[in-house]
């Protein structure tokens, strides 16, 4: 059958087009819901297009809903572990790379160790920890205990081992210290490195689930995923409400999916490619 | 006050010795090259000169102080890398500035030093630019301001000439020499490249294997290489050298090589008349052979290399060994294949041992 | 031999300096680990021999009966065998779904930027988004899902048969975006050369798809294998936000157990144990994985 390159063309753009409408399509169905008049959600045909969009569901998730404080919390928490993860990554993997001193190589297995120790083995003790320090229903409770990573020194180690040993020779010669190299040097030249660091934990921080719901009962305190959990359960004539929250709960991450694409790709990815 | 010395010092990596039992002196204000092929030891050395290596033993001296224990930064030196090792997120500006932060240099003082600097090497219109920016002449030069910019009393070089083309490279060379004089420091420069060493040096130290070959001027370490290594080593095209025998008859002593038997010299003579049957290996540079009819030596033309200014010669001796004559451009070259005789300059004939070593023989 | 002046060091006391600078370049995250990581780590296995009230008094040793106690009983053993059918269920087809669409996106088409962020896109979705998101497709008053026919009953979140494989669509659905960003990187490593010599080879699309393009994927997918099976075993907001573990127990997956047994139950003991066998059967599953699988794997020389 002779085709043309054009309607060739054409197919591959129809086929990614539905592609595309099919993975978009339960979001789509959730922002229009969020639009809606609680009575149009029940329509039969389901309504596709808000010739009404009522914007008012979503200030309604913000104060009543209290979606301004669970976004607030979740900003909070995911700062400060993104900040602390940042920060022990950058300065165990430069020691890992540039220093020497004894026990280095059995450090750094512990802190790879640390990667297949899974979630839930630790969750019971630290739970009683987290208590028996007062920190239960605290910001403290919720980011401390994920202010290190391992996976985060591997990446960095990689990332300051690229740097010539020539620039470090060089600093030395011109009188440079290790803490001072680091930061006016290394840290500089690992910038992709950090950003995609950066971007992987904020992702990994701002899903958090159990452990939110683990440590925090104060709604004054809950993350916007627990807040999510408490819209849910609500009856039909607030689902519009819900619907709202939810689209707030993923706008932050929409945005920095867009802003930081290429960052985020290459920290999810340092594993995969290399195997 | 400029002056180094290395003194008995060894550098082991695990089984390997990079240098051994190494005792130079460098004068104050002396351009002192040192070469050898890749692995040689001599960039070991120069490490540690720098302080960026330890000697396992021995001790570094720099001006009138012991050195071995002392931190890099605090050795009055400066040092120029191969790779420039620019910070390639600094503007040029902030690049030559470095060192002078470090010691926390008061502002003005920073700012008038390292116009001065750039000044000296015409970096001022590329102050504000990044190396990323730069040609590779360019940065060589930033790196090159960067050291001098503390007027440090010895300057370190680490094959900084080997990434420019070799256009540039000449031209290098020579303001590279300028520059020294006009600042009086005193330099250790490291190369692989013999005519760097030839034409740059106050005194060339020839190293191979982690040892000392040879130290001396340039014109001394030419026409006396010490031994076998550095008579190979140094020149180019490289020295011509044919093993033999000697032979004593007559009252006279000569070499037996295969294509013809060739006298020597009155020093070498007196080295090794009493080893009469002994392996020697006989060495001549090729600007010291002629092609000549009447000529001891027989040889087959292998290849003729013209090079405009000059030609090389290349022959097989009777064993296929090569031997090189250079002949002035106006001679007229012979065909390959041809059957020709040569004749060496005999008192610029050289004679080593064949053992190890390959030291050369001769008397006093 | 002259005395250096100023602040100079000797090597040794150098040496000294840099070690102790690289500990205390190490001790925070060490820090961190050794109380949030390796101390429960560790406590768990004492944990499971005690039966230990969460907020109660005293611990009274009971030892490893406790272990054969829970490991034995029967909500266990569907725990463990509705978490593995969950992982059969979302892993593979998560996985094929990123990879047509990582496929279908591997070409040079203007705007391919676009398709290719939104394919990405699930990726900005937490489980709680997907979970919301879904509850309301499968909402029988309001959800599209049912509207287009998908009505059994009772309602799917509902249904004893329906539950698992809707909380196993939400799974898939939020990884797609993932699992298509893994294979694009993937694809993007197989060099051009080869595509195109097989297709002057004249390998028809889906003979270079089979043939071709999986075998040199093969490590990638097999990371995405490892490591979507590992997260799987993990799933929890799904089940806790949609179906609570049930209908009768039919979601009730191993990491929701430990979680109802520490806030219902009050129970650590048996929350240890629990979590020790979730640990064994994942590291079991990787390594069985690492050792079946890995064979399979063409790495490329």
């Amino acid at each position: 059958m002779p085709s043309s390159p054009a309607l060739r063309k054409a197919v591959r753009y129809l086929v990614l087009t539905l592609l595309a409408f099919v993975v978009l399509f339960p979001v789509y169905v959730t922002v229009v819901g969020s639009l809606l008049l609680p009575e149009q959600l029940t329509s039969r045909p389901p309504t596709l297009f808000p010739d009404n969009p009522q914007w008012g569901s979503y200030s309604e998730a913000w104060t009543d809903g209290n979606f301004g404080t669970y976004l607030w919390n979740s900003a909070v928490v995911t700062a400060a572990i993104t900040l602390g993860q940042l920060l022990t990554s950058i300065l165990a993997g430069y020691a890992f790379a540039m220093l020497e001193f004894p026990l280095k190589r059995t450090i750094f297995v512990v802190f790879l160790a640390t990667m297949m120790v899974p979630f839930e083995v630790t969750i019971i003790t630290n739970l009683q920890t987290v208590t028996d320090l007062n920190w239960y229903d605290t910001y403290a409770g919720l980011a401390v205990p994920f202010l290190a990573t391992g996976f985060g020194a591997f990446l960095m180690r990689q990332a300051f081992l690229q740097i010539p040993s020539d620039l470090r020779d060089a600093a030395t010669i011109d009188g440079y210290g290790h803490l001072k190299f680091l930061a006016r040097v290394a840290v500089p030249l690992a910038r992709p490195s950090i950003a995609a660091l950066a971007v992987f934990s904020f992702l990994g921080a701002w899903n958090q689930y159990l452990w939110p719901l683990l440590v925090t009962e104060d709604d004054r305190l809950r993350t916007v995923q627990i807040g999510l959990r408490q819209l849910r359960s609500t009856q039909l004539d607030e689902i519009n409400v819900t619907l709202a929250g939810t689209v707030l709960a993923a706008l932050p991450l929409v945005v920095l999916l867009i802003l930081f694409q290429k960052q985020l790709i290459r920290g999810l990815t340092t594993g995969a490619v290399k195997g | 006050m400029g002056r180094v010395a290395f003194d008995h010092v060894t550098k082991r990596f695990g089984d390997v010795t990079a240098v051994d039992d190494l005792t130079l002196d460098v004068a104050d204000q002396e351009f002192l090259v040192l070469v050898g092929p890749s692995g040689c030891g001599k960039t070991t050395a120069l490490r540690m000169l720098a302080g960026l290596d330890d000697p396992t033993s021995g001790d570094i001296v720099i001006g009138e102080r012991v050195v071995t224990e002392v931190a890099a930064l605090d050795r009055d030196i400066a040092m120029v890398f191969q790779s420039y090792a620019l910070y390639p997120h600094m503007t040029v500006r902030r690049n030559i500035e470095f060192p002078l932060r470090s010691r926390k240099v008061p502002g003005p003082e920073r700012d008038k030093l390292v116009a001065d600097a750039a000044a000296s090497l015409d970096l001022g219109q590329l102050l504000d630019r990044k190396p990323a920016q730069l040609s590779g002449g360019q940065r060589q030069r930033v790196a090159l301001a960067r050291a001098i910019v503390r007027r440090p009393a010895v300057f370190l070089m680490d094959e900084p000439l080997s990434n420019l083309d070799a256009k540039l490279r000449v031209q290098t060379r020579a303001e590279l020499v300028e520059l020294q004089r006009r600042l009086s420091t005193t330099v250790v420069y490291v190369t692989h490249d013999q005519v760097e060493a030839m034409t740059m040096a106050d005194r060339i130290a020839v190293m191979d294997r982690g040892l000392l070959q040879q130290v001396g001027p340039p014109q001394e370490v030419y026409a006396k290489p010490a031994n076998l290594f550095v008579a190979r080593f140094i020149g180019n095209p490289p020295m011509n050298t044919v093993a033999g025998k000697v032979v004593v008859s007559e009252g006279t002593t000569s070499v037996q090589v295969p294509g013809g038997r060739l006298e020597l010299p009155p020093a070498a003579t007196a080295a090794v008349q009493e080893r009469d049957d002994a392996d020697v290996i006989v060495g001549v540079r090729p600007e010291h052979a002629k092609l000549d009819p009447e000529g001891p030596l027989e040889a087959t033309v292998a290849v003729v290399e013209v090079l405009g200014h000059e030609q090389h010669v290349i022959c097989r001796l009777a064993d296929e060994t090569l031997f090189i004559v250079r002949q002035p451009n106006d001679d007229v070259p012979p065909g390959t294949g041809i059957d020709v005789r040569i004749s060496v300059d005999t008192r610029r004939l050289h004679v080593f041992d064949a053992g190890p070593g390959g030291h050369r023989l001769e008397s006093d | 031999m002259a005395r250096t002046p100023g602040h100079a060091l000797t090597r040794a006391a150098q040496r000294r300096r840099e070690a102790l600078l690289g500990y205390v370049l190490v001790a925070p995250a060490l820090l961190v680990f050794a109380v949030f990581v390796f101390y429960p780590f560790a406590k768990n296995f004492r944990l499971a021999l005690y039966r230990d009230k969460l907020f109660g008094p005293g611990s009274e040793y009971v030892g490893f009966s406790q272990v054969t106690d829970v490991l034995g009983s029967a909500d266990f053993r569907q725990s463990l065998w509705v978490t593995v059918v969950f992982a059969l269920m979302s892993v593979p087809l998560g996985i094929f779904l990123g990879l047509a669409l990582a496929v279908a996106a591997h070409q040079k088409l203007r705007g391919i930027g676009i398709y290719r962020t939104i394919f990405a896109s699930t990726v900005a979705s937490s489980v709680a988004v997907a979970s919301v998101i879904f509850g309301t497709l499968f909402n029988p008053v309001i959800g599209w899902l049912p509207w287009m026919g998908l009505n059994p009953q009772p309602p799917l979140l509902q249904n004893p048969d329906w539950a698992l494989p809707a909380v196993a669509l939400v799974t898939i659905w939020q990884s797609i975006g993932l699992s298509f960003i893994v294979m694009s990187a993937g694809l993007q490593a197989i060099p051009d050369e080869v595509m195109e010599a097989a297709q002057l080879d004249g390998a028809r699309p889906w003979r270079r798809f089979w043939r071709v393009t999986v075998p040199l994927l093969s490590p990638t997918i097999f990371f995405a294998v490892v490591v979507g099976g590992i997260f799987a075993f993990q799933a929890f907001a799904q089940v806790e936000m949609l179906t609570d573990g049930g209908p009768i127990k039919r979601t009730n997956v191993l990491t929701y157990y430990i979680f109802t047994t520490l806030r219902e139950g009050q129970d650590e003991g048996k929350a240890a144990v629990l979590s020790i066998a979730l640990f064994v059967v994942t590291l079991a599953l990787t390594l069985f994985q690492m050792r079946i699988l890995e064979k399979r794997v063409h790495y490329a020389q």
